[in-house]
């Protein structure tokens, strides 16, 4: 039974209208007026705003509405084809509200720091109408019915993130970062169709509504094709929201615009693969492997790549690697069975994450001006030449704080909530299985990590002497309103978001549980009650303050921002922190395990030897050759001499004559 | 619309006025000037297209063949000229009439000598296609298959570049060779029909339903047509005229070639190879080899496509990779499956054309099809830039284009039949967005660091026109294919249907049964 | 009657014929051999007429008009190689080698 869908909630096309609009007009405008910067600011950030206010509306409606089924919103048939039937067709309930929200919220937010911060870019246009085209994929990316249509959006938004890391094409590097992202994305994809095959050979259908409702009657618990199906999918979430062992594309995506990594790198895109599998959550609570596999994967790469994160200069790359992990606590969350704790670190991720990138954003561009302004050429994104940055810069310096504690997961900050929550449920399901435990220990090491290098990159950017140079300080100075006003706003978001969801303990607690309980509640029917007694609660609050607090003290004290040298000058690593500057080698190992001898293979055996030499070479023009051998050969009866021509007929004549007058 | 056009009696000379108005066009274009031959010759195409447009709002959504012409040609043989167009064949004649005025525009200053025979066989080469996918008399089929067969080796070997009579000869040796299998296996039919039935015809439907005579003779028959269809299609590993035959052609016939001529061989399967011998194709050891090569066709195309020099190799290449999915479609026999290999041909005819052309605006500009002598165009060419990363997303397949919704079709639907070979042909996808995107980041990206470069020209008007209609297909199709695919689905159906009718139940049940309601 | 003989000396005659244009260099000398060939024929087709009726001597009478043609060609075509070569030596002709 569709519930009867309300008038401001069927506005939700216009969400989705809206950037595709913007896109268009800015398109046309970067090759018609690609000066006009005070009508692409005007578009490029109005239709996200106007899309806001319409997702608030749409928001309002749902929550009116209340209704236990989501509203199906269907606009025509896109794949009729037999038993398929794919629908162009939005569902709209609690989660897609959520992440309606968040897309367009923090989306118009980045969309404002833009207009300051790519203002003197000549491709503006070109930027704002990528940056509506992301947003256009990622609405149907949330909003998408089926799996087919999230699909589009699955890929619109590879697509568009392959655009803006290669925004600036003229550098190599950069070309490289976006073609990487488009072809690792696109591996995690190929497992989503797959997915997507197994599905409805399984259900005969692709649309969410109909495969959750037969799900649980068609899938046994545990079965083979339940768990492929979710392995499949989360090889698509690997991919998309960079998780071992697809992670690589990341960091090195920061190669494109700043509010890039923090609108799609950050808040939103990375997090499509959270969001998926709390989507489907039937699916996954019937495939106890497989959550387990998203709970390892998500534990270990949280791990993995705050390590790697402690020894970064690259002041985004450091934010990165932190996106990667923090992503990973997202998946730990998914994968013990706590989606809603997972979309509640994926919203406070996205202010805080935001808020921090947007924030190395206004450190970069000073820093870009100062050296501009002296004509130096030093890398602007690395610590080692910053430092002391508060005095230059004291907004960006007390919001960027503000972020870093809640990563860090400092009481009451957002973070401390969410990452809490996700620990505290993993520990839950210890009773269950000790394996659980492990996990949860692998995700307080990561918390500790993550206070640690957090406080170390806000040490070496904002305290201590500055080593910018001499001349360029004077240079240094705070962005305009339309950056930090955003930052503003985040800032609140990153202070206050942990209000969400609260725990039980405490008063005014667990508001989105309820919010999130018609889309989870099916799935959590095969889950095990999940209890937590008071007392454990609480020392488990205690604990994660413990380590928040151990993580930043052990920075401070360890780490002397007076001691660095520029970059220019100085020391390389050694040790073990030359494995973690390199990255643990991966991208390497990468190379040269699976690109060069893909490249040698079809260069060399299946090009020039296969194709040019076997086939071509032996098969068709060999036949050729035969056929000109033959000829080859008759001509040589042809002597020319009538005496050989003679003799021949007469043999002949003979040989007729004989066989004649047998 | 429909009502206006059946007032004028638009189903009765459609497909006459189709394969008459280009030759009459070639007549006009020879006897006039050189300088009128491409305008004359667009107008024709012109109004070509604009007849054959009527087709798809008269076209009812049925399995039956409509427009149907039948007349007797060579009463004595019984040889009819009989035409028909059904689901599987209306796209593919829309497909010809759309490219070939695009590709007369597409010529206009590429080809600068002996104008007046080039737009002449162009002309004459749209009657031979789109006879072939109209004819219903086996004997008409295979004269039209040939008919373009002639054209097409002029087009390439005189206008073509350095090694064009290579590749032209090897382009007509080559197909000549599975095609006069094929028409020693169309007179076996025919004899074996006619001393069985007393009655002896080239009719399509007459052939088919007494094919069931043939039956001792159908692996070998099978072989000859499959052969005679596999080299066009091309199937790995009789592909390796197409790179030569691509990179040496003009740009409308590689246009052409890879848009149109490539489907025939596809078509044949559909029409003729298939339906004909059931038992032999779903032969599991037939199926077999098929699916493999098919599938070998999609990776390795890919991967061999990856590390191309040359810009029309690496979309020739491509091509062999997007053909595997048609075979893999075709051959997994579902619904969707064989909708999705109609769609991948009209989508391969739509993109790949357009990835040709754009290869041809660069080579006119720059003389060269290197990938390695561009680079940073985006700088200089945007508008040119913009519609290429367009062009190769859409055969990428990428979502919300019309590669995507083939190659979905095809994939979900062979899911059934063979789970590996299209999981292995999944992965196709990945190689894909590997080849083109490296391909067009040293076209487009990265530095402008070559001086002759610097001053390319962006698209004009007339560029824009060529490709305009294709970029308009491109979104079209993957944002609303719902009435394409109505259309093919009856067409489709029965075919399935006729197949699975008259298969040796055996091998039906070994193969499992697909999904058919 | 004399058949016998007849058919002998016949069978000699093509003989040396045939033994003349295989083992000769000279091209006029073939041409005779090939006259010898052509006579000996005729001689056969009249012996044999005696029994068979006058069909051979008809058929006699159209060989010897096709042996004149051919002397009268070929000894043209023999002169015209001869100006350009200056010898009748059919081993110095291979121009028709493939």
């Amino acid at each position: 039974m569709m519930p009867e869908v309300p008038a401001s909630v069927s506005l939700v096309w216009l969400v989705v209208l809206l950037p595709l609009l913007g896109f268009l007009a800015n398109g046309t405008l970067s090759f018609a007026r690609p000066t006009a910067t005070r009508a692409v600011s005007a578009v490029g950030a109005g239709v996200l705003v106007a899309a806001f206010v319409v997702a608030v509306a749409v928001a309002v409606g749902v929550a009116r509405g209340a209704p236990e089924e989501p509203y199906v919103v269907t606009y025509w048939s896109w794949m009729p084809a037999g038993e398929l039937s794919v629908d162009l067709a939005f569902q709209v309930d609690q989660l897609s509200t959520v992440m309606l929200l968040v897309v367009t919220g923090v989306g118009a937010l980045i969309h404002l720091f833009s207009i300051g911060y790519m203002g003197a870019d000549p491709g503006y246009a070109r930027y704002f109408s990528y940056l509506n085209l992301f947003v256009f994929f990622m609405l149907l990316l949330v909003l998408g019915a089926s799996f087919p249509v999230m699909f589009v959006g699955w890929e619109g938004v590879g697509l568009c993130s392959y655009l803006l890391i290669g925004f600036w094409f003229e550098d190599k590097v950069n070309a490289d970062a976006g073609k990487k992202a488009f072809i690792m994305n696109r591996i995690g994809d190929a497992g989503f169709l797959v997915a997507m095959f197994l599905i409805f050979q399984a259900t005969g259908s692709l649309s969410f509504q109909e495969v959750f409702r037969q799900a649980p009657a068609t899938f046994e618990v545990g079965g083979t094709t339940i768990t492929l199906i979710t392995l499949a999918l989360f090889l698509g979430c690997t991919g998309k929201s960079a998780q071992i062992p697809l992670y690589t594309w990341l960091p090195d995506a920061m190669a494109g615009p700043t509010p890039v990594s923090a609108l799609i790198h950050a808040a939103t895109m990375v997090t499509a693969g959270v969001y998926l599998v709390a989507r489907t959550n039937v699916l996954f609570a019937l495939a106890p492997v497989s959550s387990l596999v998203v709970a390892a994967v998500g534990a270990v790469t949280a791990l993995f790549a705050a390590t790697i994160a402690l020894k970064q200069w690259d002041i985004k790359r450091i934010l990165a690697y932190s996106t990667v992990s923090q992503l990973g606590y997202m998946f730990l969350g998914v994968g013990v069975g706590a989606w809603t704790s997972g979309i509640f670190h994926l919203a406070t991720h996205a202010f805080f994450k935001a808020l921090l990138f947007l924030g190395s954003g206004s450190v970069i561009h000073a820093l870009h001006h100062a050296y501009h302004a002296t004509h130096r050429h030093e890398d602007a994104q690395d610590v080692r030449n910053m430092g002391g940055l508060q005095r230059h810069m004291p907004w960006t310096a007390a919001l960027m704080w503000v972020a870093t504690l809640a990563i860090a997961g400092v009481p009451p900050f957002s973070g401390f909530f969410s990452k809490d929550e996700i620990l505290s449920r993993a520990f839950t399901r210890g009773h269950e299985a000790p394996v659980f435990y492990v996990l949860w220990a692998i995700g307080v090491a990561a918390a500790v990590l993550t206070a640690f290098y957090m406080t170390r990159m806000m040490l070496y950017t904002f305290h201590g002497p500055n080593r910018t140079g001499d001349k360029e300080r004077e240079h240094l100075h705070e962005a305009p309103w339309i950056m930090t006003g955003p930052l503003v706003v985040l800032g609140v978001g990153a202070v206050a978001g942990g209000v969400l969801n609260l725990p039980h303990i405490l008063p005014a607690a667990g508001w989105l549980d309820m919010w999130l309980e018609p889309v989870t509640e099916t799935g959590a029917l095969f889950l095990p009650e999940l209890h937590l007694e008071a007392g454990t609660e609480w020392r488990l609050l205690l604990g994660a303050t413990v380590v928040a607090a151990l993580g930043i003290g052990t920075a401070w004290r360890l780490l002397d921002p007076a001691a660095l040298r520029p970059a220019a000058e100085a020391p390389a690593e050694l040790g073990f922190a030359r494995v973690l500057a390199r990255k643990y080698y991966v991208d390497e190992i990468y190379d040269a395990l699976i690109v060069r001898p893909f490249v040698w293979l079809s260069d060399r055996v299946l090009w020039k030897a296969a194709d040019a030499f076997v086939i071509d070479g032996v098969g068709v023009n060999g036949a050729a050759q035969v056929a000109r051998f033959a000829g080859w050969v008759g001509t040589r009866l042809q002597t020319g001499h009538v005496g050989t021509y003679v003799g021949l007929f007469v043999l002949g004549t003979l040989a007729l004559l004989r066989v004649l007058t047998r | 619309m429909a009502a206006l056009l059946t007032g004028i009696g638009y189903e009765r000379w459609v497909l006459d006025a189709l394969l008459v108005l280009p030759l009459v066009g070639a007549v006009i274009v020879m006897l006039r000037p050189a300088a009128e031959a491409k305008r004359l010759a667009l107008w024709v195409a012109v109004v070509e297209f604009v007849v054959s447009a009527g087709l798809w709002w008269t076209f009812e959504a049925t399995a039956a063949m409509q427009f149907t012409v039948a007349r007797p040609w060579i009463p004595a043989w019984g040889i009819t000229y009989r035409l028909g167009v059904d689901g599987i064949s209306l796209f593919l004649v829309l497909l010809t009439t759309l490219t070939m005025p695009l590709a007369v525009l597409g010529s206009w200053t590429y080809i600068t000598e002996r104008e007046r025979p080039y737009y002449a066989l162009m002309l004459v080469l749209t009657t031979g296609m789109l006879g072939v996918f109209v004819a219903l008399d086996l004997f008409v089929f295979y004269v039209f298959w040939e008919i373009m067969l002639v054209p097409m080796y002029f087009i390439i070997g005189v206008w073509g570049g350095a090694r064009r009579l290579y590749a032209a000869i090897k382009f007509f040796l080559y197909t000549f060779l599975g095609s006069l299998l094929m028409f020693v296996a169309i007179l076996i039919i025919y004899v074996l029909v006619g001393r069985a039935t007393g009655q002896y015809s080239f009719a399509y439907e007459h052939l088919l339903g007494n094919i069931a005579v043939a039956q001792p003779w159908a692996f070998w028959l099978f072989g000859a047509f499959a052969l005679a269809f596999a080299i066009k299609v091309p199937m790995f590993p009789f592909h390796t005229w197409l790179p030569d035959a691509h990179v040496e052609a003009p740009t409308a016939g590689s246009v052409i070639l890879a848009g149109i001529l490539l489907k025939m061989g596809t078509y044949g399967f559909l029409r003729f190879a298939v339906p004909f011998f059931p038992d032999v194709a779903l032969h599991p050891g037939v199926q077999a080899t098929v699916v493999t090569l098919a599938v070998v066709g999609i990776v390795y195309g890919a991967l061999v496509a990856m590390v191309q020099p040359d810009f029309k190799k690496l979309i020739a290449y491509s091509s062999v990779s997007h053909l595997g999915f048609v075979m893999l479609g075709i051959w997994a026999l579902t619904l969707q499956s064989v909708q999705g290999a109609i769609v991948i041909m009209l989508n391969h005819g739509i993109s790949t054309g357009a990835l040709f052309f754009l290869a041809g605006m660069l080579y006119e500009r720059r003389h060269s099809r290197d990938i390695a002598a561009f680079g940073g165009l985006a700088k200089v060419t945007p508008a040119f830039a913009a519609v290429l990363t367009i062009v190769s997303l859409s055969s990428i397949g990428l979502p919300g284009t019309n590669g995507f919704v083939g190659e979905f079709l095809v994939l979900v639907g062979s899911f059934g039949t063979y789970p590996w070979a299209t999981v292995i042909a999944t992965t196709g996808v990945i190689f894909a967005a590997a080849y083109l995107l490296w391909a067009i980041q040293r076209i487009l990206f990265q530095k402008l660091d070559k001086k002759e470069n610097e001053g390319l020209p962006d698209l004009s008007a007339r560029e824009l026109l060529v490709l305009g209609p294709m970029l308009a297909c491109i979104v079209w199709v993957g944002v609303y294919p719902a009435p394409i695919l109505r259309r093919i689905e009856p067409a489709a159906q029965a075919l399935i249907m006729q197949v699975e009718r008259s298969a040796d139940p055996a091998t039906t049940v070994a193969r499992g049964t697909p999904d058919v309601d | 009657m004399l058949l016998g003989p007849a058919l002998a000396v016949s069978a000699i005659l093509f003989s040396i014929g045939v033994g003349g244009v295989l083992l000769r260099r000279n091209a006029i000398v073939i041409f005779m051999s090939v006259e010898l060939m052509l006579n000996a024929v005729n001689l056969t087709f009249v012996a044999l007429s005696q029994q068979l009726g006058p069909q051979g001597q008809v058929i006699v009478f159209f060989v010897m008009a096709v042996a004149a043609a051919e002397a009268a060609v070929g000894l043209a075509i023999m002169l015209a190689i001869f100006r350009h070569r200056e010898t009748v030596d059919i081993e110095a002709f291979s121009v028709l080698r493939g």
